[in-house]
């Protein structure tokens, strides 16, 4: 499974980067939007996965009983994740709104700073 | 020691927030402090001379080897006193010279770190420090240069100068630097010890070469001389300072302070008498093309530097006691002739030579000291330029085979000197005066006692050289490594050869001068040649540099984001790839240690490789951000399978969130652009995938590798015991890590609110305008 999961790493990152490579503001969002699913996938990939092991500590204990699945990473995932949301968010609320001020959605186009100011 | 070379800085601070006291009538008052820096270093004579050097030793940055050290042998103490004493006369007589200028306070503030600077540069016994306080008079003579920041041929010469002299000041870092290393020590003193083994060493050539750099730029030596002229644009008290008798001669000073660590090699003497001859001779023939009198005096004062190297080449006793006197002479006519243009611009309000004529007749104190300088820059006896001429001619007649050649060098440029110097002393004073000149009047005591003084200095010196050969000149010669020598300076040697050669040199001198007239003809006959000179060459070659660079920032700064992107990913993939590949023979994976696959995460897969299809694939903005939907809920589910419900819950609900956001502003977003031809998306997705490919692997990698499992023990560990909380990763997030997630909630408000008020604020009007 892991080998099929790293495959599906690497194509999110592939996709991502050929997304923030075009031209289009809309689909430098989306691809940035891919690459962090991939990074968070990548996150969780390397601190080893694991079925049906969650690290919630049993009712009745103290500490862990059995083998449980690395809480770590996926708070740093959690973290990573909310996040992003606030960047695509504002991404796709600045990319709206210079689309109406500056009337182009191609980067080609805004790569000069003064004109619209 | 360090409060003297402190004082020049303290004052121009001072003068920062008092600087307006000193614009009036008290400006005269600064000059108090190089006199009085000037009288410290006088009551140093008797013990210098005595064969004493007075160290100071303050530890800085002792682990770099930065220390400042101060030492003050001979050769330190004569460019102390010329530092204070000409800028007691040069301080006084800016009073008068500039009364009443806006920004006398900032003039006096430079002159102020100058001097400071320039005392440091001379009294160092560290390299370092000596580099920093090198940098120092080159900023300084940079502001003053541009003094007159109104005009821009004054700005252009400034940074010119600064550009030559800052260049030298990177050279001699380097050789600094390579010189501590290869010495082991930053002590100029210790250096002096360990001669043999620097000399030996496989980088001598290369500690030469950046010496010899930095002292050529900052001594204005062919082909780096052409700032020097330019550098006439700054008030005539800075030429007369900075760039006469102080600052051009910092090069001399660092020759002649390593002469006893790097000199009496071949490359050292060859390359000085070279260079120091050609500018010499180069430099005074220049000066029979010039009309303006500070040209005149800027390219002799060149002719005169190139001497001195030539003498510091030679590397005899009695070329370096030349060089010794030599300094001395110089300063003493030069400055004066330059104070004495001054005057001269001041009052008739020209320098051009042409145009001048008779002033004797208006200002009888200037011409005099006009005269005595032009006659000591001569040779003539009894003046002090006799003595020094002199001891030119005998260190290159002592030269063996060379010392025609050499001779016959040394007289053509004295001939030429002399000319100069006749034209700036003597020809405005003489001759009839035009009626254009005939309200001109004597200047303030203060303009023209300064010049005075130091001409007079210079018979005085001439007939009693006593005065200085012993107290003065010898400590130099003792300091530059000829430890014992006998120095007496005679102005009456008999009837010999450089008796005669002195006499051919005047006769021919004044013959020069009577026939050859400075004219506008013939300064634009020269600049015809303009083409080879050093200056357009080096400026064709900083224009050169500037399109370079300007091409080179197009390419890399290019202003396309993706451009940037594919650039960073390409050397990524290179690099981290050529790395892989080669420091592995193949990665290897360890099957055993992985799941198994099951059918129905195999369909997860599935659909999720088909939906990043998708939305690469897809042509319209909905199709996009709905299959977007769909991976990420086939995330939110690989979540749920590996035992992280947390996160698939928070998967979920962001995914939901942003896809409804999407869907809320799609109708406003812009039309789904399809720009690329098949060649980009070509090239881009070859990139891509090999950048996928490329982590899929290091993945992999990683995970052959055993893990750490430390931090996250101690966290599963902890959770009830210490935090009473069982579901880890919330206690991670809520306790363990409690901060960071207040600041991600800020960093969440700060986004939320950056949405809010982008969605409400309404268009200003000329955005309105914009937008029809």
């Amino acid at each position: 499974m892991e080998i099929l999961l790293a495959v599906m790493i690497g194509t999110l990152y592939a996709a991502g980067i050929y997304m923030i490579l075009r031209r289009s503001l809309v689909k430098l969002i989306i691809g940035i939007i891919l690459l962090g699913n991939g990074a968070n996938l990548l996150i969780f990939l390397l601190g080893r996965i694991a079925k049906g092991a969650p690290p919630i500590i049993p009712e009745d204990s103290k500490v862990f009983l059995e083998a449980y699945s690395d809480p770590l990473p996926q708070a740093l995932i959690l973290t990573a994740i909310v996040i992003s949301f606030g960047l695509q968010s504002f991404a796709i609320v600045l990319v709206k709104r210079a689309h109406k001020v500056v009337k182009t959605d191609d980067l080609d186009e805004m790569n000069a700073t003064d004109e619209y100011s | 020691m360090l409060s003297a070379i402190l004082l020049g800085f303290i004052f121009s601070i001072f003068l920062v927030f008092a600087g307006k006291f000193f614009k009036g009538k008290l400006a005269v008052l600064s000059s108090l402090v190089p006199l009085a820096l000037f009288l410290y270093f006088l009551s140093f004579l008797p013990r210098v001379s005595g064969g004493e050097v007075i160290r100071q030793n303050i530890e800085w940055v002792p682990s770099l080897g930065l220390n400042l050290n101060f030492a003050l042998d001979g050769l330190s103490l004569l460019f102390s006193l010329l530092i204070t004493g000409i800028g007691f006369l040069v301080f006084a007589y800016t009073a008068a010279y500039l009364k009443g200028h806006d920004y006398l306070d900032r003039f006096y503030g430079y002159l102020g770190m100058f001097m400071g600077a320039m005392l440091g540069l001379v009294l160092s016994d560290n390299l370092l420090s000596m580099f920093i306080f090198w940098e120092l008079t080159s900023i300084s003579s940079f502001f003053l240069i541009g003094f007159n920041n109104t005009s821009e041929a004054s700005r252009k010469s400034a940074v010119l100068a600064l550009a030559i002299t800052g260049s030298g000041g990177f050279l001699l870092l380097a050789g600094a630097l390579l010189l501590g290393g290869v010495a082991g020590t930053y002590s100029i003193t210790e250096m002096v010890g360990l001669s043999d083994s620097i000399v030996q060493s496989e980088y001598y050539l290369w500690i030469v070469i950046l010496i010899f750099g930095a002292a050529f730029t900052k001594s204005a030596q062919f082909p780096f001389h052409f700032w020097l002229p330019g550098a006439m644009k700054a008030p005539t008290p800075v030429s007369t300072y900075l760039h006469s008798a102080t600052m051009v001669k910092a090069g001399i000073y660092l020759l002649l302070r390593f002469t006893p660590v790097l000199g009496g090699e071949e490359i050292w003497n060859t390359t000085l008498i070279i260079v120091g001859g050609i500018t010499m001779f180069y430099a005074a023939v220049h000066t029979l093309f010039r009309t303006d009198l500070k040209g005149v005096l800027a390219y002799s004062t060149i002719s005169v530097l190139g001497i001195l190297v030539f003498l510091i080449g030679l590397g005899t006793q009695y070329a370096l006691t030349a060089a010794a006197v030599y300094i001395i002479v110089h300063a003493l006519y030069k400055a004066t002739l330059f104070l004495v243009t001054g005057i001269i611009d001041h009052e008739a309000g020209t320098r051009d030579v042409t145009r001048l004529a008779g002033l004797r007749k208006v200002m009888l104190p200037v011409a005099i000291a006009g005269f005595l300088a032009a006659l000591s820059s001569a040779g003539m006896p009894p003046f002090v330029g006799f003595v020094g001429k002199d001891l030119v001619y005998e260190s290159t007649l002592q030269m063996g085979s060379w010392s025609i050649v050499l001779t016959i060098i040394a007289i053509a440029t004295n001939i030429l000197v002399l000319y100069a110097g006749f034209v700036a002393g003597i020809k405005p004073f003489t001759g009839k005066l035009p009626e254009g000149l005939s309200k001109v009047h004597l200047p303030s005591f203060l303009m023209w006692l300064p010049p005075v003084i130091l001409a007079v200095l210079g018979l005085v010196v001439g007939i009693f050289p006593a005065l200085i050969d012993g107290p003065l000149v010898k400590p130099v010669v003792d300091a530059v490594g000829m430890a014992g020598s006998e120095v007496h300076l005679k102005l009456w040697h008999g009837f010999n050869l450089v008796l005669g050669l002195s006499a051919l040199t005047l006769a021919v001198g004044f013959v020069l001068y009577l026939t050859v007239k400075p004219s506008r003809s013939k300064e634009r006959g020269i600049a015809r040649l303009d083409f080879i000179a050093p200056l357009t060459l080096i400026t064709d070659f900083g224009n050169l540099f500037k399109s370079f660079s300007n091409w080179w920032t197009r390419i890399f700064q290019n202003g396309f984001l993706r451009n940037y992107v594919s650039t960073i990913i390409l050397f990524l993939v290179v690099l981290v790839g050529y790395s892989l590949f080669t420091k592995h023979d193949g990665i290897p994976i360890d099957f055993s240690s992985f799941s198994r696959m099951t059918y129905y995460e195999m369909i997860i897969m599935g659909i999720m490789f088909l939906a990043v299809l998708f939305v690469v694939g897809a042509r319209s903005r909905l199709t996009a951000v709905v299959a977007m939907g769909v991976v990420g809920y086939a995330i939110c589910l690989m979540f749920v399978i590996y035992s992280a419900p947390d996160l698939a819950m928070t998967q979920f609900s962001i995914d939901t969130l942003t896809v409804i956001l999407f869907v809320l502003v799609l109708s406003s977003l812009p039309k789904y652009l399809s720009i690329s031809d098949y060649r980009m998306k070509a090239i881009d997705g070859i990139l891509s995938i090999s950048f996928g490919v490329l982590i899929t692997l290091i993945a992999l990698e990683v995970l052959s590798q055993p893990v750490n499992k430390e931090v996250s023990n101690f966290y599963a560990d902890n959770a009830y015991v210490l935090a009473k909380g069982k579901n880890v990763v919330n206690v991670i997030l809520v306790d363990f890590r409690g901060v960071d997630t207040l600041m991600e909630i800020s960093v969440l408000t700060i986004a939320a609110i950056g949405v809010f008020s982008l969605l409400k604020l309404r268009l200003r009007r000329d955005d309105r305008e914009l937008k029809d």
